[in-house]
């Protein structure tokens, strides 16, 4: 009898120490939440590719981009220093998923505008996406002056398209690879053994060597004999510096062009033979419609 | 004599019931405010989880780093990407106590002045805290609130030389927390 109220009694001390165990476990498992990988790529830009991001819905990303000449120029043209091309640009997310932006390039004085939608988002928690995916299409406009103005020109041959998917992944904090599967149509091309859709791989990767510094690769392989002689595939390496609202990067390409329709079908410079720009991209934030 | 320790023992069992009361949330305010030079960044999180036990004054809250919302996307993702690493140290802890729950009178309405101590982990590193705080009590409606700063490099997190114009080296934390009974 007295054993059994000291049990009881016993029973009652062990849970008031219970009590004071865990407060916050009382309240049992929490409601579980989707949380989507963020910063896959630290700007919607991998080198010239586009990445898996995207500009946040209301934030304009105002895009200078440019290439200085060719290594091999040698010392009279300080080493490429003396040449340049250049894109501005302005990109703005509508939503999350959704983004639009222009351009206007010097290299064959293109124009250039292009939607971009994320289809899948990487996710984990209550919804499960193992990665992301967006869609890709682009006009680009080239306005040079007719080559021939005194034959019929038409408009339409100054067009060119690209259709893209873009696949990736953020494996890790450190670790995002994408995929982009690419065609490139031209209305227009200067010899018969060129092809007027291009079929084309990106890929592209990056490597985070410090919160603010990231070390980006990407190639496009080009499908064999639809280019015309002299161009070949596009190979970039780059680093990623963050500054707040800058991003800077800072890289080594033989593409000239900073738009699809160039850097994909467009590069004569080559690897091997010195045929590479130094060149930079700087992508500044300008928010223009606050979040809730 | 087996019923008076039964009885004993149920007045033992349901007295402790009675003076454990606890108190939680999961909708709790936190704020904190960064005022420097260059820029002024705010960012507001209500989702913060809490809980109180009346009794002896204990009380927990964790609040998930990824909940917090600001007016710049950018800043939200710097603040969990560079900062405060958010996929390592996805939340922030508080254990502690009221130092002074004899000041607070659960059964009656006011406003109390206490002081709360205890361990607040952010960013993976825990320290020892004291801060000010604010019971209040209306119609058996427990709500608490606190302001107080916190030292960023406190909690190992470094503030590069290029923004230290746009972050404070001391954030000002506001936390607001309207309490219902726990029902176990």
């Amino acid at each position: 009898m007295y054993r059994s109220a000291l049990l009881l009694w016993l029973l009652c001390a062990v849970s008031a120490l219970n009590a004071q165990d865990d407060l916050l476990s009382l309240l049992g498992d929490e409601e579980e939440t989707t949380e989507y990988a963020t910063a896959a790529f630290k700007t919607n830009r991998v080198i010239n590719l586009h990445s898996l991001e995207n500009t946040a819905a209301g934030v304009l990303d105002f895009k200078i981009s440019h290439r200085f000449g060719m290594l091999n120029r040698g010392a009279y043209e300080l080493f490429g220093l003396d040449a340049a091309t250049i894109r501005i640009g302005g990109d703005y997310g509508i939503t999350d998923r959704l983004m639009i932006g222009i351009g206007r390039s010097s290299f064959e004085k293109t124009y250039d505008g292009f939607v971009k939608f994320k289809l899948l988002r990487q996710s984990v928690g209550k919804r499960k996406m193992p990665v992301t995916a967006a869609i890709f299409a682009s006009t680009a406009i080239q306005t040079l002056r007719w080559q021939n103005p005194d034959r019929e020109n038409y408009f339409r041959s100054r067009l060119y398209y690209t259709f893209q998917l873009i696949l990736g992944r953020k494996f890790s904090e450190n670790i995002s690879l994408q995929l982009s599967p690419t065609l490139v149509h031209r209305n227009l091309v200067e010899v018969a053994s060129e092809a007027n859709d291009v079929l084309a791989l990106g890929g592209a990767g990056r490597i985070k060597l410090s919160k603010r510094i990231a070390l980006n690769l990407e190639y496009i392989y080009v499908l064999p004999d639809q280019l015309a002689p002299g161009f070949g595939n596009s190979l970039s390496l780059g680093f990623d510096i963050e500054t707040g609202g800058h991003v800077f990067q800072l890289h080594l390409t033989n593409s000239t062009s900073m738009i699809e329709k160039g850097f994909v079908t467009q590069n004569s410079g080559k690897w091997g033979d010195g045929g590479i720009h130094f060149g930079f991209n700087v992508s500044r934030v300008f928010t223009l419609k606050r979040q809730k | 004599m087996k019923n008076i320790c039964i009885i004993l023992s149920l007045t033992l069992i349901s007295g402790q019931a009675l003076f454990s009361q606890k108190y939680f949330t999961r909708a709790g305010k936190v704020t904190f405010t960064s005022e420097a030079p260059l820029e002024k960044i705010e960012a507001a999180n209500e989702k913060a989880t809490s809980v109180l036990d009346a009794a002896s004054g204990k009380m927990e809250f964790a609040v998930l780093i990824k909940a917090f919302q600001f007016e710049k996307a950018l800043m939200q993702e710097h603040f969990n990407e560079n900062y405060m690493e958010s996929s390592t140290f996805p939340k922030a802890v508080f254990k502690g106590q009221i130092v002074n729950p004899s000041a607070v009178d659960f059964s009656k309405d006011g406003i109390y002045e206490v002081k709360v101590a205890g361990d607040m982990t952010i960013h993976g590193v825990t320290k020892t805290i004291e801060v000010p705080g604010k019971i209040r009590i209306e119609r058996g409606e427990i709500s608490a609130s606190s302001v107080f700063e916190l030292t960023v490099a406190d909690f190992n997190i470094k503030i590069p030389a290029v923004v230290r114009e746009n972050i404070a080296k001391t954030v000002a934390v506001s936390i607001d927390l309207n309490y219902e009974l726990l029902k176990s």
